[in-house]
């Protein structure tokens, strides 16, 4: 963990309500894709939780959905604003067990972390396939993103405007992969624990105190006892959560 | 310029002291600097079995502050004792708090005394006022009766100083501060968290899984020193005062109205070094105040 100024380079909506905030600052402390940052924003007490979308070594990008008064405000910054950041939080995802032919999985803003992870298995010589689910068409994002690193990308949609109709397993029932990686709602989870083939690894999203492993503020029950989602995740393997 | 103090017979560098809940076993914070620059600190609440505590969501943004509804998790008291204080001894010099809960006289009893046993452990910090558990902690706290007996029951099996940590949400915390004294309490911290709620626009319904949690950071500043004054004027044994502390014009802020050390809590939680930064900043703004030895301040404003 480190504590960095950043600048905003730039900020943009992606749909309706998701959001690109691109910043610059010291992205050293950030180790693993899947690892996640907490923004101080003025006038709001707790930090705000956001997973690194990707990451350069002077260059952080955020993607992140409106969905309370915290995330509105970031909307609303404009570019030069400079943000207060803890850096390199969470454990982030383990590459090292992915096989050859992993497939990421991501429903809605869950979709974001899988980016960064996508490029650091493509840089391991890994063959990934990506299926993302959203509700509708318009909600898309990051689609041409993943296209253009080469990956197969399937979309789902809930009212089957674009791509399959249906949910990220209807998909996913129909695919031969080594390993999966996913990042989304709980109820996506469990909906994939009855179709998926292999082991993986789940990314879990809670509301947080502190981000780093202070307050327990955010933890859940796993095979092992309590965890901290901000600690000790928010990458979990699927036999320590769902057992 | 002298920032010591002596808390129930231990002399501490400085009366900063984080606060329990907001500073785990110690650990988390020792990966970032040297804790040993603090005065002490407060580990986090330990219970005799260990607990899971609340479903989540149990965290909330408030103005000026925040609301937990944690509900004691903690791995429990043999694991503290065999896991945690043999880690925190790699990275911590000094005596360490123990905060203690419990949800029955018994269960106090039987954790202080095996917190007592620990040669790390200097003070024990006895819970009696988390609002976020049915049925304990904050039950010991509501009356004068029930808080002197916990006190007593505590005393009897340790030789160690008992410092009984008060919970605001009640009518006349004095007279339960005084019953903890005249049972043998060696020390008062106050405040804990106050009962506190949101209800979120979208879904209407409340934040918090458990509804309800304790409010903390610098918003409750001023109730808790009011309560800081109130009780010290009116017991003889020292008190500990937190409650949205966040400066070091806050610790002398808190000490002027009668605090002996000073518990920093919420403001760990947004900044981690902020115990740390109090500390250093501490010799500036005394001289800022005039002040030469940091004790001399203590109910300066009685």
């Amino acid at each position: 963990m480190k504590q960095v100024i950043f600048e905003i380079e730039s900020n943009e909506a992606l749909t309706r309500e998701v959001y690109r905030m691109v910043l610059s600052g010291d992205t050293s402390a950030i180790t693993a894709p899947g690892q996640f940052v907490e923004i101080a924003l003025p006038g709001k007490f707790l930090r705000r939780p956001i997973s690194v979308n990707d990451r350069s070594e002077n260059s952080l990008t955020l993607i992140y959905k409106v969905v309370g008064s915290g995330t509105e405000q970031m909307a609303n910054l404009p570019a030069g604003t400079k943000l207060d950041l803890l850096t390199g939080l969470g454990n982030g995802y383990d590459t090292s067990r992915s096989g050859e032919t992993p497939v990421l999985v991501g429903g809605g803003v869950g979709v974001p972390p899988l980016y960064g992870l996508c490029k650091a298995l493509l840089a391991e010589g890994k063959k990934p396939s990506v299926v993302l689910g959203f509700n509708k068409e318009s909600e898309i994002f990051l689609k041409e993103a993943f296209e253009a690193l080469g990956v197969p990308t399937y979309i789902a949609t809930a009212d089957g405007s674009c791509g399959t109709k249906g949910f990220v397993t209807d998909v996913l029932k129909n695919m031969d992969y080594s390993y999966f990686y996913s990042c989304g709602p709980m109820p996506m989870f469990r909906a994939m624990e009855a179709v998926v083939t292999t082991s993986g690894q789940y990314s879990f999203e809670e509301r947080m105190g502190c981000g780093f492993g202070a307050c327990m503020g955010c933890s859940i029950q796993t095979k092992s006892g309590a965890k901290r989602v901000c600690k000790d995740g928010p990458v979990f393997r699927r036999e320590e959560v769902f057992y | 310029m002298n920032t010591k103090v002596t808390l129930c017979g231990i002399e501490l560098d400085n009366p900063v002291i984080p606060a329990s809940g907001t500073f785990g076993y110690g650990y988390e914070f020792a990966e970032l600097y040297d804790i040993n620059e603090l005065g002490t600190f407060s580990f986090k609440g330990t219970t005799k079995e260990p607990r899971f505590g609340n479903p989540t969501p149990r965290i909330a943004e408030c103005p000026g502050g925040m609301i937990n509804a944690v509900g004691l998790q903690n791995p429990g008291v043999e694991a503290v004792i065999n896991q945690e204080l043999p880690k925190l001894k790699k990275c911590f010099h000094k005596p360490v708090m123990a905060n203690v809960s419990g949800f029955s006289l018994e269960d106090y009893a039987y954790t202080c005394l095996k917190l007592d046993a620990e040669e790390q452990v200097g003070w024990l910090e006895v819970n009696i006022s988390c609002p976020n558990v049915h049925g304990g902690g904050m039950s010991f706290g509501t009356t004068p009766k029930a808080a002197a007996e916990v006190t007593g029951v505590v005393k009897n099996v340790t030789k160690k100083p008992v410092i009984i940590k008060l919970s605001p949400n009640v009518t006349d915390i004095v007279s339960i501060a005084k019953a903890c004294e005249d049972a043998g309490a060696d020390g008062i911290s106050l405040i804990n968290t106050m009962l506190g709620m949101r209800i979120d626009l979208r879904r209407r319904k409340p934040v918090i899984a458990n509804t309800m949690g304790g409010f903390s950071g610098p918003a409750i500043f001023p109730v808790a020193l009011r309560m800081v004054y109130q009780v010290s004027k009116a017991v003889k044994v020292p008190v500990i005062g937190m409650g949205g502390v966040s400066s070091a014009e806050d610790v002398i802020e808190m000490m002027l109205a009668g605090a002996t050390a000073v518990e920093i809590g919420a403001a760990n939680l947004v900044n981690p070094y902020a115990s740390r930064d109090i500390v250093r900043s501490l010799p500036a703004a005394m001289e800022k105040y005039g002040i030469e030895n940091l004790t001399d301040i203590i109910g300066g404003a009685h």
